[in-house]
C-alpha cells in the first residue's frame, strides 16, 4: 500500500490566468484524486443587480471577465431584449456578431499562448500574443477599449463602424490568416508539442456528455454542441461548420481551437460582405417584466444568462452560469490517473476562466 | 432565433423521479440556479438541454427544506449544489462531494439568503 | 512528425523590429476612440446630476449648493455612460489615460455656468 500525499496546486501558479485551488492526492507520481476549491475571486455581482438600473448593469455584466467580456455584455442585452420584446436593427445584430467573433479570436490566441507556456515553449507564447496584438488594435480602433469594449447597450450598439473601415478590416484579416496558419502548424505538427499533448487527459464521449462538458472541451471528445447554431444575433444567416474531433485528449482540444480560429475569420468576412445599412439602435422605454434563459456561445463554451424582472428598473435576479463552472467536473475526471508533470497542461486545456466562474 | 424553453413547476418530492426521466431520455444538465422570491422563499430552477431545447424544472422551497441531491444521476451537479448551499443557505442532502460550506468562502455566511436580508431590515 | 517547424518564424522575428513599445520613453498606442479620461467643462453644466445617477461605479458627486462637480479618478471605469447621457454636452472623453499619482483622492471642479437672464423668456408666452 503506497503512501498518499496531498500537493496543493494553485491558487498562484504560473500557468493559471486566474486563481483556482486544486488539492492533488498523489501516489508516487500519479494523481489519484482531485478536490477543487474556488472562491478566491468572488465579487458578488449577482447581488449588485438589485442596486443598479437594468440599463446600467450592462457595464457590470461586461466586467465579469476580462477575456470574454464582449459576449457577456451582448448576451445580457439580448436577454433583456427578449423579455421586453424589443427588435434590434439588423445592422446592430451584424455588428454584435463581428465583435463577438473578434472576441473569440483574441481569446483563442491568448489561450494558445498560455498553452505553449504551460509546456515551456516561451517563444511560441510570444508569437501567439504578437498576432493577438493586431486583433486588439482593431478592437481599440472600432470600440475604444482593448479588452473591455463597452459597445453593447439594451436596444442595439453604441457606436457604428463605417463601411470603409469594415472593408479595411476584411483585407487585414487575410494577412492575419496567413500568420495564424504558420502558428497553428507549430502547435499541430511539431514533434515536441505532440509528445506533451497526445493521449494526455483523455475524456471519453460518454463522460463528456453526462458530466456536462461544454465548448471545445466537449467538442474535442466528439460531442457536437455549438450554441451558435441556434441562430441568435446574425448567426442564422451565416454559414459555418461545427468543429469536432474524436480523440478527447489535450491535442484534440488544441486542434478544435486552432480550427475555430479559421472558422471565426470566415464568419467575420462573410458578415462584412453581408452587413446591411441602417440605424444601429432603437429607443427603449419601460422596464422588463418576465424571465428568460438567454444562451450564447463563448470561446469556452455555453453561457447561460437567467434574467428575471418584475416591472421596476431594478432586476430581481441575474444568474450567470459560465462554461468553466460546468467544465470543472470533467477536469476532475481527466486528472485522475495522470502524471504530476501533466497537471498544468490538462488544467489549461479546459481554458479555465475563473473570474467568470465566480463572478 | 430558435431558443425554445419551457418551465415546469413541480413538488420537491417528485424531483428525483422527474430528473431520472430526463436522464433516461438523454438530456444533459445545463445549470441549477436559485432565486430569492420572498422573505424565506426560494425558487430553484433545474435546466436540462437536448438538441438546444431547454426544459426547466422549478421547485419552491424555504431555507429549512431538505432538497435531495441529484448527483446520483448527474455526477457533475455537485458544483451547483455546493454553490447554492454556500450562497443561499439551501440544505441539500446527499451530495457526492460535499464541501460542507467551504466551497465558496465569504465574509458573511449565506450572503444571498435570509440572514443578510434580516440584517438590512434592522 | 515534424522537427524545426518553428525555425522560419524564429528567424524572422530575430531579424525584424521588436513588437513591443519602449513605454514610457515612447508614448502608448492611442486611437481617436480610445477611452482615456473624462474632461469636464464647468461653463456648460446645468447641475441636473444625471451623470451622478447613471455612473455604474458611483465616481461622480455633484453638489448644487457648493457648485462643485467632483470625480474620483480611481473609481471611474471609463465607460463613457456620463458622456452619452449629459444633456448639455459638457463632458467628453479624452484618449490620454490619467497619469499615475502617489495619493488617492478626488478631483474637484467648479461649475461656472450662469443661466441666461429670465425676463426675456417670460415675455414671450404672454404675447
Amino acid at each position: 500500500m503506497t503512501k498518499q500525499i496531498i500537493v496543493p496546486f494553485g491558487p498562484q501558479h504560473p500557468v493559471l490566468p486566474e486563481p483556482i485551488h486544486l488539492d492533488l492526492v498523489l501516489e508516487d507520481e500519479k494523481v489519484v484524486d482531485v478536490i477543487p476549491s474556488i472562491g478566491y475571486i468572488h465579487r458578488g455581482f449577482e447581488k449588485l443587480v438589485e442596486k443598479r438600473e437594468f440599463t446600467e448593469y450592462v457595464f457590470i455584466a461586461e466586467r465579469t471577465c476580462g477575456i470574454c467580456s464582449f459576449i457577456h455584455g451582448a448576451t445580457y442585452c439580448q436577454g433583456i431584449e427578449q423579455i421586453m420584446g424589443i427588435q434590434v436593427p439588423e445592422r446592430a445584430d451584424y455588428l454584435r456578431t463581428i465583435w463577438s467573433e473578434y472576441s473569440r479570436l483574441h481569446s483563442h490566441l491568448l489561450w494558445l499562448g498560455l498553452y505553449a507556456d504551460s509546456f515551456g515553449f516561451e517563444n511560441l507564447f510570444m508569437n501567439a500574443w504578437r498576432i493577438r496584438e493586431r486583433i486588439l488594435d482593431v478592437m481599440e480602433q472600432t470600440t475604444g477599449g482593448r479588452v473591455i469594449q463597452g459597445s453593447c447597450k439594451v436596444g442595439g450598439v453604441r457606436k457604428d463602424i463605417s463601411n470603409a473601415k469594415l472593408a479595411e478590416m476584411s483585407r487585414d484579416l487575410d494577412s492575419i490568416r496567413k500568420e495564424m496558419e504558420e502558428l497553428t502548424t507549430v502547435f499541430l505538427k511539431d514533434d515536441t508539442v505532440i509528445h506533451r499533448t497526445r493521449n494526455v487527459g483523455v475524456l471519453s464521449r460518454q463522460d463528456a456528455y453526462h458530466l456536462g462538458a461544454v465548448g471545445p472541451t466537449a467538442r474535442g471528445s466528439g460531442v457536437a454542441i455549438d450554441l451558435r447554431k441556434t441562430g441568435y444575433a446574425a448567426y442564422s444567416e451565416l454559414d459555418f461548420p461545427v468543429v469536432t474531433d474524436s480523440c478527447g485528449d489535450c491535442y484534440s482540444r488544441c486542434l478544435v481551437r486552432c480550427k475555430e480560429l479559421f472558422t471565426s475569420v470566415d464568419i467575420i468576412q462573410q458578415a462584412i460582405a453581408k452587413i446591411p445599412d441602417g440605424p444601429v439602435d432603437v429607443k427603449v422605454t419601460g422596464a422588463p417584466n418576465g424571465e428568460f434563459f438567454m444562451r450564447a456561445e463563448q470561446p469556452r463554451g455555453e453561457l447561460v444568462h437567467y434574467l428575471k424582472g418584475n416591472g421596476t428598473k431594478f432586476l430581481v435576479r441575474s444568474r450567470i452560469r459560465t462554461p468553466t463552472l460546468t467544465n470543472i467536473p470533467p477536469l476532475v475526471k481527466m486528472l485522475q490517473g495522470c502524471d504530476l508533470a501533466d497537471v498544468p497542461v490538462i488544467v489549461l486545456s479546459i481554458d479555465p476562466c475563473i473570474s467568470c466562474t465566480e463572478r | 432565433m430558435k431558443q425554445e424553453q419551457t418551465i415546469i413547476p413541480i413538488e420537491v418530492g417528485r424531483l428525483i423521479g422527474s430528473v431520472e426521466q430526463f436522464r433516461n431520455e438523454g438530456y444533459r444538465l445545463a445549470q441549477i440556479g436559485c432565486t430569492k422570491v420572498g422573505d424565506n422563499s426560494f425558487e430553484i430552477n433545474y435546466s436540462f438541454d437536448k438538441d438546444f431545447v431547454l426544459q426547466n424544472l422549478r421547485i419552491t422551497v424555504t431555507a429549512e427544506t431538505e432538497v435531495p441531491s441529484i448527483t446520483g444521476m448527474y455526477w457533475g451537479a455537485f458544483v451547483y449544489e455546493n454553490e447554492m448551499h454556500d450562497l443561499f443557505g439551501i440544505q441539500v442532502k446527499g451530495i457526492n462531494i460535499d464541501f460542507k460550506g467551504t466551497f465558496i468562502r465569504t465574509a458573511i455566511r449565506y450572503p444571498f439568503g435570509v440572514s443578510v436580508a434580516k440584517e438590512e431590515k434592522k | 512528425m515534424g522537427f524545426f517547424e518553428m525555425t522560419k518564424t524564429a528567424l524572422r522575428t530575430v531579424l525584424s523590429r521588436p513588437a513591443t513599445i519602449l513605454y514610457p520613453a515612447q508614448a502608448a498606442k492611442r486611437t481617436p476612440l480610445t477611452r482615456g479620461h473624462i474632461v469636464f467643462d464647468g461653463s456648460r453644466c446645468i447641475s441636473c446630476s444625471i451623470c451622478q445617477r447613471k455612473c455604474p461605479a458611483q465616481a461622480i458627486v455633484l453638489s448644487k449648493e457648493a457648485k462643485s462637480w467632483q470625480i474620483d479618478r480611481f473609481r471611474c471605469v471609463m465607460c463613457s455612460s456620463c458622456v452619452d447621457t449629459c444633456p448639455s454636452k459638457c463632458l467628453s472623453m479624452d484618449p490620454v489615460y490619467t497619469a499615475p499619482t502617489s495619493a488617492k483622492g478626488v478631483e474637484v471642479f467648479t461649475i461656472t455656468y450662469v443661466k441666461p437672464p429670465k425676463p426675456e423668456k417670460k415675455e414671450e408666452p404672454k404675447q
